[in-house]
């Protein structure tokens, strides 16, 4: 009987808890990078400033962010919402650039035949600037949801449970099989998730034939 | 913030300095595993990307291996690789080459292909080698991008070099660990700042270096 | 112009938002965002336990037996060192914990003279009651703090003692958990207590492989390990007698909240009382050889006990 057959339920259990830490994180990094990401659109100087101090905040290292989060905003250090906060902190920095460089990519001509048939400035956002720029955007929130997943596992050096579990509990009782299902599940988690905003894109966006590759820098 | 007095507090406490535990010399370990992890890394992920980009073969397969490389938890690939190899500083940093590489590789490869079709044209028409094309046309026009790939992984092996101190007596994030295990938090976050800030400085650094590596006309990529 | 049948954005949205309540409605047993608090209703006993494999499994044994007898019950294991811990246990979000009599007691009176196991039971428990706590009976199983060397580095400079490690004319380094650096029982109490200059190196593996492979490659030659850590004897390791009493006895002690009942008390002193230390080591080798989960070893310990 190897590893994971004696131990299934319990990897399965830190997998649910890894997908409740990393869904609420990524889903948030995306709103708030598409919030940044128009602001630093519409005006670009403010703009600037705001990338500038949005890609600072990803120089902060993940540990001390943990830590410095509950100090902040009063909640509990071992609770899953430090570590969302965290992550959806990494993701805003990492996406936001990107989310102004997408809305920067729709075709001004697009836009403008949009007002000129009639539609408002909320119509224009939602029925022409978002979807047009879901191409561009959701390369970004591939990156993001890749290290996303990857980094919930140092919450278990805080004492949040997740697929990082593996990791330490593995290593302190040497059992290789439990470090290594817990890197596997960890990648297959982000492969899945990765194939589920693929296909997201293409329903979203019907009208193109494929979707660009997602790996930026 | 009381706590981020207490911090700098330490910070400028004397005693903290000098001697082998000492922000001076963790500073510069923090800065020779960075270094040594995106050196090495390099060495072979700008050759490869260089040769990639260069050729346009094997595109697909590299990028998708580059993906599957970052999905990888660090935390997981250095206990694996510690209980291997043992305490020190192998192990951390055979994880922190892992993790700068698909940014470096990425760098590379986009860096070559961003330059521009024409004037490479033109220099293969003019008779140059394909060595020459590389060395002298796509690599300066391609710097820009390359140096952005070297600061993106430059800036993550920096954050997560304090990981090392997991399993080794290295680097600034010896305060992290040690000041979250005795609950002295100034010790911590005093930590956290060093790193942030070494993290800054080398970003604009490598930032003032992209900026130099522009070629002087045309357009300038974001 | 050709129509498209649906609404894009609006579909998309309605398919991250299904997602989403998915996944909340599928929950663990522990769930992460709601640490940190009391335990449910008032009859939910919530137990936690180190980030420590031997002490889950003692916290396991806690859940099954309270669990047999109907007791509901919230786990919250591997939180971490006893730094990350304490504060719960104290502000009384965590109801039960296993813990250790004498690191405790030292956190707690760092200045205490108590060795022997009935002394710091006996300052234990006043010191838990100042805090509003109560610890239940300690068990005869013990897991004491220990420093350990390799037989050939014992063997080379015949060390049986700790005293024996002045004899040792070359320098030393001494490896354990980062947080022992600042404890009684690290390099600072070696040498205020026995005289004895060590360098020290951090390994966060709480005297496990680590730790062990270091001793083997000469990287340390001093360790804290564990005494309930079956690695002792695999490797053929020496544990110095601590004849001055640098150690506090640590013996399996329940710390417990005023929310558990006489009834949950009584239990959980039966299962202390069912387990020797022969027995917390044999469940520490289960773990590590046979690999299996702490509530699998915990369920087969009871059931053998007669405690299920």
């Amino acid at each position: 009987m190897t590893w994971l057959d004696a131990n299934r339920e319990y990897v399965l259990d830190m997998l649910v808890q890894h997908l409740r830490l990393s869904v609420p994180a990524i889903l948030a990094s995306v709103l708030l990078a598409v919030v940044l990401g128009r602001v630093a659109w519409r005006w670009p100087r403010a703009g600037t400033v705001v990338l500038g101090a949005a890609s600072l905040l990803y120089s902060v290292p993940a540990l001390p962010l943990l830590i410095v989060i509950p100090v902040l905003l009063g909640i509990p250090l071992r609770s899953g919402l430090t570590l969302i906060v965290a992550l959806a902190v990494y993701g805003t920095a990492l996406l936001a650039g990107t989310a102004a460089d997408a809305f920067r990519s729709v075709d001004p001509h697009v836009r403008e035949a949009a007002e000129a048939m009639g539609y408002s400035r909320a119509g224009v956002l939602w029925r022409v600037d978002l979807p047009l720029a879901v191409p561009v955007l959701l390369s970004g929130v591939r990156v993001i949801t890749v290290s996303t997943v990857s980094l919930v596992t140092i919450g278990a050096l805080v004492g949040i449970p997740s697929l990082g579990n593996l990791l330490t509990d593995g290593f302190q009782r040497d059992i290789h099989a439990e470090i290594v299902t817990g890197v596997v599940a960890t990648m297959l988690l982000a492969v899945v998730l990765d194939g589920l905003l693929v296909v997201l894109g293409r329903v979203v966006t019907p009208w193109r034939g494929t979707v660009p590759t997602g790996v930026t820098t | 913030m009381s706590l981020f007095a207490d911090a700098l507090a330490w910070i400028a406490d004397g005693a903290h300095w000098g001697g082998p535990g000492g922000i001076d010399h963790r500073i510069l370990q923090h800065l020779a595993v960075t270094f040594a992890a995106v050196g090495v890394a390099a060495v072979v992920a700008v050759p490869l990307g260089v040769l990639i980009g260069h050729t346009g073969r094997g595109r697909l397969v590299v990028v998708a291996l580059a993906g599957a490389v970052r999905a990888v938890p660090t935390l997981g690939l250095l206990t694996l690789l510690g209980l291997a190899l043992g305490i020190g500083i192998e192990a951390p940093l055979l994880a922190l080459v892992a993790l700068a590489f698909p940014s470096l590789l990425a760098g590379a490869y986009a860096g070559v292909e961003s330059a521009d079709r024409a004037a490479v044209d033109a220099a293969r028409s003019v008779g140059m080698s394909e060595w020459q094309l590389v060395t002298r046309v796509e690599l300066p026009l391609g710097a820009d991008v390359l140096l952005g790939g070297v600061r993106a992984a430059t800036l993550q092996v920096v954050a997560t070099a304090t990981l090392a101190a997991y399993i080794s007596d290295t680097g600034l994030g010896r305060y992290l660990f040690a000041g979250l295990k005795a609950r002295q938090y100034d010790e911590m976050l005093a930590g956290a700042l060093l790193v942030a800030a070494l993290a800054l400085l080398l970003d604009l650094a490598l930032a003032a270096l992209q900026r130099a590596s522009r070629p002087s006309t045309g357009k300038v990529p974001s | 112009m050709t129509r498209i049948p649906f609404r894009p954005t609006q579909v998309g949205l309605a398919l991250v938002a299904a997602v989403s309540l998915t996944l909340t409605a599928c929950g663990g047993e522990s769930d992460p965002l709601s640490s940190g608090e009391g335990g449910g209703g008032g009859d939910t006993i919530v137990i936690g336990s180190q980030g420590y494999y031997s002490n889950e499994i003692i916290a396991e044994a806690y859940a099954q037996a309270l669990e047999a007898a109907d007791f509901d019950v919230e786990r919250q294991f591997q939180i971490g060192q006893r730094e990350a811990y304490l504060p719960e246990i104290e502000d009384g979000s965590i109801d039960l914990f296993p813990e250790y009599t004498g690191p405790l007691l030292q956190v707690w009176r760092p200045d205490t003279e108590a060795r022997l196991a009935d002394d710091v039971y006996a300052e234990l428990e006043e010191a838990a009651a100042e805090k509003g706590l109560r610890v239940l009976d300690q068990s005869p199983a013990t897991d004491q703090d220990s420093y350990v060397v390799t037989r050939a580095f014992a063997e080379k400079w015949g060390l049986e003692t700790i005293d024996d490690l002045a004899k040792v004319t070359t320098p030393m380094t001494f490896g354990a958990n980062s947080e022992a650096e600042h404890r009684p029982n690290g390099p600072q109490g070696l040498k205020e207590t026995y005289g004895v200059d060590v360098a020290f190196t951090p390994i966060e593996d709480g005297g496990g492989p680590l730790t062990v492979k270091a001793l083997e490659d000469g990287d340390i030659q001093l360790a804290i390990i564990y005494t309930a850590d079956p690695s002792i004897k695999k490797n053929d390791l020496v544990t110095l007698e601590d004849t001055k009493g640098l150690f506090l006895a640590s013996h399996v002690v329940p710390v417990a909240s005023d929310d558990v009942s006489d009834e949950a008390a009584g239990i959980i002193n039966k299962v202390s009382a069912a387990m020797s230390p022969e027995d917390l080591v044999d469940l520490d080798a289960r773990s590590v050889d046979e690999e299996l989960p702490a509530a699998t070893i915990a369920k087969d310990w009871l059931e053998q006990e007669g405690l299920l």
